[in-house]
This record gives structure tokens, sequence and C-alpha cells, in this order.
């Protein structure tokens, strides 16, 4: 099971502010070991954002996004104290959810 | 008649083997959209191929996407792009690095009620045009810029 990830949502005006680092290896397939054997991709392919049963934002994503993803954006309907959940599903059908209190500004 | 009661009869049977594959665990309902990875657009290899998988062949060139990101990434590892759409309705954004063995790197849904903005760190093998294409009305616009690296990304 991969590392928790580590989330930040706070109010900035009217809007809740995301911030999210994961963790995860990204690998792209593209690199080779010490002995020239080809590492296998292993990569988060769906990221899926929700708060209060809504998805605010999702994403796919390919080999070319960083190590330890990071993403930042923000969304309206959100207010402190509620939750914003994120979840990630790799190629390997690895998944991982977290949540986080949305603080205030 | 018949015809009809042979076609609810199938649809009662779709149904129940998804109930059961449901009970079993293999998916939990509503996460079937939410896994949908499009294949054959992360495979591409050019900016031309990627908008044709993305369906945004007509996109055309628009001044109010705006893209940030540094001149010059000295570990093309980690590169922080920043994408904002001024487009009304803006539906998608996603993030094409043109010299990368695969084209698309990202690929984000806006829902109605988030910002057309988002930032993320992308990997980039040489110094190469990203381009940024948003669906926004169901119509596709893009930028560019160029980002100069130093150091590739992808040797690890």
């Amino acid at each position: 099971m991969a590392d928790p990830m580590r989330i930040r949502a706070s109010m900035a005006g009217d809007k809740v502010e995301v911030r999210v680092l994961m963790s995860h290896e990204m690998e792209t397939g593209q690199r080779k070991d010490a002995s020239g054997a080809v590492v296998p991709a292993h990569f988060i392919q769906n990221v899926t954002v929700t708060h209060a049963g809504k998805t605010v934002l999702s994403a796919q994503w390919g080999t070319s996004i960083s190590k330890n993803p990071f993403m930042h954006f923000r969304f309206k309907g959100g207010k402190p104290g509620e939750k914003v959940s994120i979840s990630w599903v790799d190629n390997k059908g690895e998944r991982r959810t977290d949540e986080v209190v949305i603080g205030g500004g | 008649m018949d015809i009809r009661r042979r076609g609810i009869l199938k649809a009662g049977g779709g149904s129940g083997v998804l109930a059961l594959a449901a009970a079993a665990g293999l998916f939990r309902p509503g996460e079937a959209f939410a896994q949908q990875w499009n294949k054959a657009a992360f495979e591409t290899k050019s900016f031309a191929d990627t908008l044709k998988a993305l369906g945004a062949g007509g996109s055309t060139e628009s001044a109010q996407i705006q893209i940030t990101a540094p001149d010059i990434a000295e570990n093309g590892a980690v590169v922080p792009i920043t994408i904002e759409s001024g487009i009304a309705r803006t539906q998608t954004i996603a993030i094409l690095i043109e010299k990368n063995p695969n084209t698309l790197s990202a690929n984000f849904e806006i829902p109605d009620g988030t910002d057309a903005f988002v930032t993320t760190r992308v990997k980039m093998a040489e110094t190469s045009n990203i381009y940024a294409v948003v669906k926004a009305d169901g119509k596709y616009f893009h930028a560019a810029k160029e980002i100069k690296v130093t150091l590739g990304g992808c040797g690890g």
C-alpha cells in the first residue's frame, strides 16, 4: 500500500484551494536498471477529487507526470469543516483514497 | 410483443451480472466512469496525433489560455506547470509535451464550479514546446510555450 497523500484544503475567499502531494514512483517504462532490463511502467492513471458527493476534479495521467505527483486547484461550494476526498488508481490496479477537512482561510 | 419481452430479459440478465460483479467487490457503482483511461491518446507521439486522439483536430490557438512555467528548467524531472483558461465554460484542460516519448501528459476534467485552473509537475525529456489544450463549450483551443531543459527527466 502506498503512503498516504498529503492534502491541504483551505478557504480562499468563496473558494476552496486544494493542494495535494501523492506518494508514487511514476515509473515511465522507458528507464533501464543497472543490468539493462527495462523497468516496467508503474504510474497513476486516474485521479478523482470529490466534495459532498460531487466530483470537483478528475484527471487522466500519463507517465510524464513527475514522481510524487503534485496538484493544485480551486473549486466553489465548500465550507470549512467539510471533507474533500481524493482517490487515485494506477496502471497495476493499486489504489488509495485520502480525506481532509477544509480549513479556514 | 415477443421482441419486447426478449429485450427486457436481456436487460434483466445484464444488470444481474453487473449486480453480481458489484457484490463480488469487482467494482463499486460509480467508479466505472472514473477509471476510464484514454489509452489511444496517451500512446500518441506527436502534437497533431494527440489532438486527433482527443477529438480536438480543429483546435484553434487562443490568447485566453495562460501557461505559467519556467522558461528554463534545470531539472527536467520536475517542471512545474500552471494552466489557466479564461475561456467561458472550460470543460477539460490537457497538457501536451511535444518532444516527450509520449506527447500527452495529463487531461483534467473541470466540472461546473471548479476554476479552469490547474497546477501540476511534469517530466520533460528535452527542450520542447508544451501545449495546453482546452475544451470549452464543446470547442477546442490551445496555447504553447517553449521550455528549455538543461537536464532531461527520463534518465532517472
